[in-house]
């Protein structure tokens, strides 16, 4: 489970995030949702840390996972991100076979035992709901699929590793309506194994997938709710306005 | 003025603007495409021609002709070209009258006014020989010792001096084998033996010396006496001006009627003439024979340049770009390494020798070789030096490159490889590097290009006008980076300027330049066709 206390987060002078608090409960749907600039990609990239690859940013509060500070001294980043999958919001498959986009973070790590490879890419291809369509070219490369194939790829890739949670950067931005609902009847699925954090500007997927959701406006965290409720009955003006589109 | 003021009327144009400067951007490339094609063209049909067997003119000249050989009513040789006098006295020939033992010179000028008449006699003969070049004479008879002359009317003659001429290649080729490789593998144990003895305080073993002593005798007299059997038969032959000759059968390369043969026959003889450039080493001061030592020398260079700067190259630009802060220290580093593409090459060149030949050179014979000393082994111009200084002269081109390429591996799989759990290495190492991979390749071609026309700075590290062996042999460790070697750059440089008879080097010097071109040419393909592959298998990504 995650712990979001008090975070505030900066780059540079610029403040991103103002004294956020959250708990995201685990094997659920955690939506995002705001207009663009209000944090929400901010926070998602802060639960495995990549924002660290940025230069000038400072963090105040803290993130738990299980208890235990995402930013204690004790815990490695390669760690925390082998517990934390993320999917980005441009499908980015590497340049390498459908079979070793997949293994990567087991060779990663070390874990080269053929057998056990090939089982983890049929189960992770299935869990994606990708096997039956490219189970005769694993070894051919992954530029061949489709967008929505390849983001499915990228799915299968973050679970790859059995991570706890999985993080979602606006995984539909990029794809048709087609595609999209695939990724989205995906994730009803991988909720029974994974707890999922999802960003979304899309509001009608948020109350699609999600089973909580959380409104952040201008870097603050304005309403957080089940889906249901926050959609129906919004205690804040902010929500309303934004759920019934006055802004975005 | 008035708000209801007509519009002027704009001056029609002929054309949109602009349109005087597209015509100029059409006129640069016209120019420059025009030039290269120009170039190559020219230097494709001077270079090719000169394996194209020409006939043989005899020239009859008028009594007391100035233009005369020797005072010579006539003379015979292959036409090289006809021109105006410049100084309007009518026309001139060049002829190419070989016989240079004879007449001490290769080319000669004919006044057309001298000339009476022109034929080409069908029994004259051209011969390629091992020393003074070609000759064209009325062949006589084949003199075997202890028989009587066969004359050149006989229909036997032609296959009986073919084959003499063949069993004499035979023999050549194992008197180079008994002397080149035998004889220096002794020498070799025997160098080695003597060293030992110099090294160590206790005496040798002196039979081991007196066995390699006799070995090399045995060796030598086999060797004197297939050179003895070189020296029959031999050919009498006739010039054109009248002397007569005779050339042993061990003396001619190749023998041929250049006014008898047909189109089949020279189109045989051109392939051949060809195949015997490109595979012989070279005779007579470079000007005849092959070039192989020179492309070998090239090509093996160029690789070990190539395998030496990628690696440094890459590593260097992997840590500018992607683990380097980037600042002001990045920045000006940077703009160093740019500004290295420009230093001109012969300052690597004098580096190269300064560096590498004499600090580096002497301080690997000391620690490794100090048997040899005073014997220079790396410290002196070696294959190595010289692939390590052009390695140097084009590392900027690498890193620049290289630089570019991991600059353009997308954000999202670099964030992909980390977000999976992998170091900043593993990511460069196993995504951005093999993404990187056709753009580095692309400096690698261009260095290649570079490095491989380059020829001052080698003058200095190593080639040599003729090598005594190849880099790269049967011999163990196979493999003698200390070895100098011969450069088809160079090459053209000592055939067109150094070389005695620079009319005779001339055709040499087109061929060659031809062959350094197509050298490059199949060099970059080779890489090309690697990076396309490269490119196909991890082609980008398309909606």
């Amino acid at each position: 489970m995650v712990e979001v206390r008090d975070f505030s987060f900066y780059y540079g002078a610029k403040q991103a995030l103002h004294r956020i608090n959250l708990r995201i409960p685990e094997m659920q749907v955690t939506a995002f949702i705001g207009p663009s600039g209000c944090g929400k990609t901010t926070l998602l990239r802060n639960l495995n840390r990549m924002n660290d690859l940025i230069d000038g940013i400072r963090h105040e509060g803290d993130i738990l996972l299980d208890g235990t500070s995402l930013y204690d001294p004790s815990v490695e980043v390669i760690s925390l991100r082998k517990r934390v999958g993320m999917v980005f919001q441009k499908y980015n498959p590497f340049p390498k076979s459908i079979y070793e986009n997949i293994v990567f973070s087991l060779r990663v790590a070390g874990r080269n035992r053929k057998s056990e490879l090939d089982e983890v890419v049929e189960r992770s291809l299935r869990s994606a709901a990708l096997w039956d369509e490219v189970k005769d070219r694993v070894h051919e490369s992954a530029y061949g699929l489709s967008g929505g194939q390849q983001q499915r790829l990228c799915i299968a890739r973050a679970i790859a590793n059995r991570p706890q949670i999985l993080l979602m950067d606006e995984p539909c931005a990029a794809l048709d309506p087609v595609a999209t609902l695939k990724i989205e009847e995906l994730m009803h699925e991988l909720k029974k194994e994974f707890t999922i954090v999802i960003v979304t500007h899309n509001m009608n997927q948020a109350t699609r997938v999600s089973d909580r959701t959380a409104f952040f406006y201008m870097g603050t965290l304005i309403e957080y709710d089940r889906t249901a409720d926050l959609f129906s009955r919004p205690r804040e003006k902010q929500t309303e306005a934004y759920i019934s589109g006055l802004f975005s | 003025m008035s708000a209801s003021a007509p519009i002027p009327p704009t001056r029609r144009r002929k054309s949109p603007p602009g349109e005087a400067q597209v015509c100029l951007t059409a006129l640069g490339l016209t120019l420059g495409v025009s030039m290269i094609t120009g170039l190559l063209l020219l230097i494709l049909v001077r270079g090719v021609t000169v394996f194209w067997p020409q006939r043989v003119t005899e020239f009859t000249l008028r009594d007391g002709a100035g233009s005369a050989v020797q005072g010579n009513a006539t003379v015979a040789g292959e036409i090289v070209r006809t021109q105006q006098r410049r100084d309007g006295g009518g026309e001139e020939v060049q002829v190419h009258i070989g016989n240079k033992d004879v007449h001490g010179f290769n080319f000669h000028w004919l006044q057309s006014a001298d000339i009476v008449s022109r034929s080409l006699p069908p029994d004259l003969i051209a011969l390629e020989r091992l020393e003074y070049g070609d000759a064209f004479v009325r062949p006589l008879a084949l003199v075997t010792e202890g028989s009587v002359p066969l004359a050149a009317t006989d229909p036997e003659f032609r296959p009986r001096l073919a084959a003499a001429v063949h069993q004499a290649e035979n023999v050549r080729d194992q008197i180079e084998e008994i002397e080149k490789d035998e004889i220096g593998a002794i020498n070799r144990r025997l160098a080695k033996l003597e060293l030992s003895q110099k090294t160590s305080p206790q005496p040798g073993d002196p039979g081991k010396k007196a066995a390699l002593q006799a070995d090399y005798e045995t060796l030598a007299a086999r060797a004197r006496e297939l050179r003895a059997t070189l020296a029959s038969p031999s050919l009498q032959y006739r010039l054109s001006t009248g002397d007569e000759k005779t050339v042993t059968a061990g003396e001619i390369v190749r023998f041929y009627y250049p006014n008898e043969l047909g189109l089949a026959g020279r189109i045989r003889l051109f392939f051949e003439r060809i195949w015997e450039f490109l595979s012989e080493d070279p005779r007579e001061a470079n000007t005849e024979g092959g070039i192989f030592p020179a492309i070998f020398g090239t090509f093996v260079m160029t690789v070990l340049m190539s395998l030496l700067v990628t690696p440094l190259g890459v590593i260097a630009a992997i840590y500018l770009r992607e683990y380097a802060t980037q600042g002001a220290v990045v920045r000006i580093v940077r703009i160093c390494v740019n500004n290295l593409a420009g230093v001109p090459s012969i300052v690597f060149g004098v580096f190269g020798l300064g560096f590498f030949v004499y600090v580096l050179g002497s301080k690997v014979d000391q620690t490794f070789f100090s048997s040899a000393l005073p014997t220079p082994t790396f410290g002196t111009g070696g294959i190595l030096w010289a692939s390590l200084t052009l390695a140097l002269l084009t590392l900027p081109v690498v890193i620049v490159a290289t630089e570019e390429a991991l600059a353009a591996v997308p954000r999202g799989v670099r964030e992909a490889a980390l977000a999976c759990g992998a170091s900043k290495w593993q990511m460069i190492q196993r995504v951005v590097l093999p993404s990187a991979g056709p753009g580095v390749l692309t400096g690698v071609i261009l260095s290649m290009a570079r490095g491989a026309g380059e020829v001052a700075p080698l003058m200095l590290v190593g080639v040599v006008k003729l090598a005594p062996s190849l880099p790269i042999d049967g011999l163990f460790p196979f493999v003698h980076p200390e070895r100098k070697f011969m450069h088809l750059g160079f090459h053209i440089y000592d055939l067109g300027f150094q070389s005695p008879d620079s009319e005779a080097a001339k055709p040499m010097v087109f061929a060659t330049t031809l062959l350094l071109i197509a050298l490059v040419v199949v060099m970059n393909l080779t890489a090309i066709i690697i990076r396309n592959h490269l490119r196909k298998k991890y082609a980008a990504s398309t909606f």
